[in-house]
């Protein structure tokens, strides 16, 4: 049921050695060495146990001379080149971001991300679950959280950083190429912590300024759409907005381009049409602990038309 | 070598004495460390029973927090597996990490050094025989009612380090999370109980001539085991009253919106937590120094650095908690700082390792299953080192912080570095308290399944982890994810099986005897495989070397016929000797306690209190901490009775006084330890306001007038003076001092109401910053001191008028002065940080 990874094997290269940009390569790296490291260490301290045992040409190990040597002076050695390392590792960064730069604020709620991309200090337009970015450059991510800590990762793009309640984190991530990446809450949120995922759709610089226009867009108001009516009757327009209508519901993911998304739930089912009908009738059987109320007692033709009206939010 | 109390080194040439011993001074041993019939297995205090319980008790929730792994991981084998629900799983994983971290990792170390420091030692008992009991019933009962939580749903779901805003009211709002900070209350206070028995029991009870230099290395880890609960556990202790408090009354200590900070929990919890990773690895280390060299027969290489090592472990790890925050978004320069540290906790970890590499290189190994569990401890606990190492980098923490590879790293790091050398240790030492020696052929079995049960499980993890899998989730799509989990899973039930053999063995061959035990198979050098009674050695020896048993053959006969120091009981009571800290001279005699209703009763209590005020029934919570008080004051006042004290001879001619007080007396001792608990919980309030503070300094309010400081500062300086006083008045006029207790009490009272009405009178409201919240948390806190000095006040007064403060006994005039000079020390701080720091930046 979950939307799988684009990539060509799955299994290998793990995610997180995968990276797509910049700002993974070096942590990909990093991860590289260091475990290539503790796999030379780990073979020198067996061999080293294996001789002890073995009980051949083995009295030269049993001095206070050894025991400092290959217990205080190798990790000593080993140690401080890994540090350094890590600190200029850590340095290259940790570069602050630049001025033109795209940013983007996302907010952890449990269990969804709302994310508005951002006009200078203002909002341009609000989405939710999905980032979609441009492809070679760098963006800006404001963390922020709206309840209780969360956590911000794409493997593939770069750190993990925490959204943290009354404090505003930032984080920088960049796509080399075009590609849907996976991404986690990694901070234990509460009920449904496993099922916060979202996607980050990097696409060229050309596709992402057309669709951002597309988003700024509201949707045209449609009269005499039943399954519009029934968004604002039924009291989805309580929770959900949708721009250029009535519907300016503020507590669950803005929905002005819907259909638009490619997953449902933040980031764990497909949104296609089964699983559409599936969600308005009961959530919380999809996903457990959602805090959007069952529909079970509409309809099945009302529920129908707001699928439909829905379905037609693109 | 120099003598350190004035005592004659020369006198220990008189041992081993010549000559037969009288049989009826063997029989009257006996008789008074005689073994519980009946109900007394409850009120028994003699250390080999109590660290017998406490060690089955810790295994017991090993076992059971076990259970709980296993059915996590049958959750996890499929993707989408419905076996459990969400709210049960996260309940599940909660308490699988609480209850193995604070009812079985800790504890389980502890009660191996209750069980195993007096004989290693050769003291009688621990030092104080009734406050082990205590803490262990504490322990227990307050531990299995707490994990029955789970059976009701009402288990804590918030993970084992408990991060609020998920855990404070508005998230949480069911009594979960009150039974988390609450149910580990006891816990807190048994640990700190341990450290302090163990700081005094190491430092004060060693057999004659035992000097640092000798000590054995489990003692060394113990040692600094214990001195870091006293260190790290003060921050967990102020965290949960902090949590409680904001839960219970509102105080907003972590909420952003308010003046909080939800990173103020994740200081003092790292702060606490990880140096209780090395808490729980020293001594299992230790057990590592003592093993190794029985198995090779060869003293262990390397002996001063390992004790360097243990040293500089307890040092550096507090340097290192940060190392759990790299993800929060600190500045590079203090996540900098922090990974050097991390880096070099783990320096001492190798020299440890190559210690023992060294050892057995030394001598030539006999394969037992002590030895392959040792051996199997090495290999994972250094995979495990290796991986922490890359953790310590803060780049690569970035990508595997909060995934399935930390959950790999740290399951290599408390299964290699603890729960192996505990495995290897319940074998190594059953003989010296068994009738049976455990079966070498199910050890074995259960070794190799439990080994590669541990690698299958885990080894995968780490991929798991880099695959992208979060921790702590209740299920994962079918995917790339699902291969790892299931072999994660076959490997657990492997683990699972290798410890139901071990279990089984257990029931079939161990047989407890304090008497009649398998004795020395191992042929290790050490104190503790003396021929043992529930007194521990018949006599207590003269240490000259580090493996007394390999150095002197005799040495065994000649204690056992009592040749040594105190082959009887010298007051025909239960007794120790107190030594000096360093070279372990004799200073006096120890008379101890024997079985009692009273801390059993004070244990129950103190369960009691904390497990009704999670459930929230007040009146009788409030009556069964005050059935607690008033056990505790009973089983006090029992202590210190005014019986005339002579020099006693403890063998060969050598007199020893059989009391002490001042700062060459244990009960003084305890009592200085105890105030450094309660002055780390404060350091740690302090730090709390001065880090909220920093936060927003614009946003605290101006300072209080300052003519209620200065007069409340007056008061307390007097309740300071009055208190240092009484002992100095005690040996002329007994009376004069209790009634100075009192009045240091009576000051300090109202020094306290002085600043709590300004408080009030200025409008202070702990629920509408966290500054109100702070300060309130300052009264609370010193109120609390205010009230146990009173108390005690009470209490000198109460002796006096029951004719029971003789002129030559100050001890207990002088504990009361100790706190109290302390509560108004404290007064003082704590008035000039809430009144005048905001004045002085």
């Amino acid at each position: 049921m979950n939307p799988q990874s684009e990539r060509d094997s799955p299994l290998w290269p793990p995610q997180a050695l995968d990276p797509a940009g910049p700002f993974a390569a070096p942590l990909a790296e990093i991860s590289w060495v260091m475990l290539t490291m503790g796999a030379a260490v780990l073979v020198i301290v067996l061999a080293a146990l294996v001789l002890a045992l073995s009980g051949s040409a083995r009295s030269w190990m049993a001095h206070n001379k050894f025991v400092f040597a290959a217990g205080f002076s190798f990790p000593v050695i080993v140690l401080s080149a890994a540090l350094i390392y890590g600190l200029t590792t850590t340095a290259r960064l940790t570069d602050p971001p630049g001025a033109n730069e795209l940013r983007i604020r996302v907010i952890g709620e449990m269990w969804w991300w709302r994310v508005l991309y951002m006009d200078g200090d203002r909002v341009a337009f609000e989405t939710a679950n999905e980032i979609r970015i441009p492809t070679g450059a760098p963006v800006t991510f404001e963390l922020e959280s709206a309840d209780v800590i969360h956590s911000f990762w794409v493997p593939q793009l770069g750190a993990k950083l925490d959204m943290i309640p009354g404090r505003r984190n930032l984080l920088r991530l960049q796509a080399d190429r075009p590609q849907t990446y996976r991404g986690y809450c990694t901070e234990f949120c509460g009920a449904a912590h496993a099922l916060m995922a979202f996607e980050v759709v990097a696409v060229t610089p050309e596709a992402f300024a057309q669709w951002r226009t597309a988003q700024a867009a509201p949707v045209l108001p449609r009269t005499g759409d039943r399954g519009a009516a029934l968004f604002d009757a039924a009291g989805c327009a309580a929770c959900h907005a949708v721009r250029g209508t009535s519907a300016l519901g503020r507590a669950g993911p803005d929905l002005t381009h819907f259909a638009s998304r490619r997953t449902l739930g933040a980031g764990i089912l497909p949104n296609d049409a089964p699983t559409l009908r599936r969600w308005i009738a009961n959530a919380d059987d999809l996903k457990p602990s959602v805090r959007m109320p069952s529909y079970e007692s509409l309809s099945d033709a009302d529920r129908e038309a707001l699928a439909l009206y829905l379905e037609g939010l693109r | 070598m120099k003598s350190e109390t004035g005592f004659d080194h020369d006198l220990y040439k008189r041992f081993p004495t010549k000559g037969p011993r009288p049989e009826s001074e063997f029989d009257e041993l006996q008789r008074i460390w005689c073994k519980p019939k009946g109900l007394e297995y409850l009120t028994v205090v003699n250390n080999n029973y109590v660290g017998l319980y406490y060690v089955g008790g810790a295994f017991l929730f090993f076992l059971l927090a076990g259970v709980l792994a296993l059915i996590m991981r049958t959750q996890l084998a499929l993707p989408l597996n419905g076996f459990l629900d969400q709210e049960t799983y996260n309940q599940i994983f909660t308490m699988h990490g609480t209850v193995m971290m604070f009812l079985f990792a800790v504890p389980a170390v502890e009660a191996l050094g209750i069980l195993l420091l007096p004989q290693m030692l050769a003291a009688r008992d621990m030092p104080f025989p009734r406050l082990s009991a205590y803490a262990f019933w504490a322990y227990f009962l307050g531990g299995l009612a707490f994990f029955c939580s789970i059976f009701v749903g009402l288990a804590p779901n918030g993970g084992w380090f408990m991060y609020p805003p998920l855990t404070s009211m508005t998230y949480s709002p069911g009594i979960n999370a009150d039974f988390w900070l609450l149910g580990i209350g006891f816990i807190e206070i048994s640990a700190i109980a341990g450290a302090i028995e163990i700081i005094v029991g190491v430092l004060r009870t060693r057999a004659p001539g035992m000097s640092l230099d000798k000590l054995p290395i489990f003692a060394w880890s113990m040692l600094v085991f214990a001195v870091m609960i006293v260190i790290a556990f003060p921050s967990i202790i102020l965290a949960t009253l902090l949590l409680e408090l904001e839960r219970a009354l509102n105080w907003p200590f972590f909420d952003g919106l308010r003046g909080g900070d939800p990173l103020l929990w994740q200081h003092l919890f790292w702060f606490f937590g990880h140096p209780d990773v090395y808490i729980i690895f020293l001594p299992a280390a230790g057990m590592m120094s003592m093993i190794i060299p029985a198995i090779t027969r060869t003293p262990l290489v390397g002996h001063n650095f390992v004790v360097l090592a243990i040293l500089a472990t307890g040092f550096i790890s507090f340097g290192v908690w940060v190392h759990h925050m790299f993800t929060t978004g600190l500045p590079p320069l203090s996540t900098a700082f922090f990974s050097a540290a991390g880096m070099a906790v783990s320096v001492p970890a190798g020299l440890q390792v190559f210690a023992w590499i060294a050892t057995l290189a030394a001598g030539k190994i006999r394969w037992s299953v002590p030895a392959y569990f040792a051996i199997g401890s090495i290999v994972i606990f250094v995979m495990g080192g290796l991986t922490g190492v890359m953790l310590a980098l803060v780049p690569f923490d970035w990508v595997a912080h909060d995934t399935y590879f930390v959950v790999a790293h740290l399951h290599y790091v408390l299964i290699g570095g603890m729960v192996f050398p505990l495995i290897a240790a319940f074998y190594f030492w059953a003989p010296m308290m068994s009738k049976r020696r455990l079966s070498e052929r199910l050890g074995r079995w259960a070794f190799w399944l439990m080994f590669i049960g541990m690698h299958v499980t885990f080894l995968v993890m780490h991929w798991t982890g880099l695959m992208g899998m979060p921790r702590r989730v209740y299920t994962y799509p079918d995917s790339d994810w699902t291969l790892p989990n299931q072999i994660s899973t076959v490997g657990a039930f492997l683990i699972g099986l290798g410890v139901l053999l071990i279990v089984i063995d257990l029931v079939r061959n161990f047989r407890f005897s304090a008497t009649d035990t398998v004795g020395n198979i191992y042929d290790a050098g050490t104190l503790e495989w003396l021929p043992t009674g529930l007194y521990s050695s018949r006599s207590i020896p003269v240490v000259k070397s580090r493996y007394p048993l390999w150095d002197d053959p005799n040495l065994s006969r000649d204690v056992e016929e009592g040749r040594y120091f105190l082959p009887n009981s010298a007051t025909g009571e239960r007794e120790t000797i107190v030594t000096s800290p360093w070279n372990a001279e004799p200073q006096y005699l120890q008379r101890m306690p024997g079985p009692s209703w009273f801390h059993l009763g004070a244990a129950v209590f103190t369960a009691g209190f904390f497990l009704l005020l999670t459930v929230q029934l007040y009146w009788l919570s409030a009556a069964s901490g005050l059935l607690a008080i008033g056990c505790i004051l009973r089983w006090a006042w029992a202590n210190d009775l005014p019986i005339v004290h002579t020099a006693v001879d403890i063998g060969a001619g050598i007199k020893v006084a059989t009391y002490a007080h001042g700062p060459r007396s244990h009960g003084w001792w305890a009592m200085s330890v105890l105030l450094v608990v309660a002055g780390m919980i404060f350091l740690m309030l302090m730090f709390s306001y001065v880090f909220l503070w920093s936060r927003q300094p614009e946003l605290w309010p101006d300072a209080r007038p300052l003519a209620i400081l200065f007069t409340s500062l007056a008061l307390s300086a007097a309740s300071l003076a009055s208190a240092l006083i009484a002992p100095r008045l005690y040996a002329r006029a007994p009376w004069a001092a209790a009634l100075l207790a009192l009045l240091s009490a009576a000051l300090l009272t109202s020094a306290w109401f002085v600043d709590a009405l300004d408080w009030r009178a200025g409008g202070l409201d702990p629920e509408l910053h966290a500054h109100g919240a702070l300060v309130a948390a300052f009264l609370s806190w010193q109120g609390f001191f205010v009230v146990v000095a009173a108390l005690m006040g009470l209490y000198a007064i109460a002796r006096w008028k029951a004719g029971l403060l003789a002129r030559e006994r100050p001890a207990t005039i002088e504990s009361i002065s100790l706190f109290q000079a302390y509560a108004a020390g404290q007064a003082l701080v704590a008035l000039t940080i809430t009144r005048a720091f905001v004045l002085g930046v």
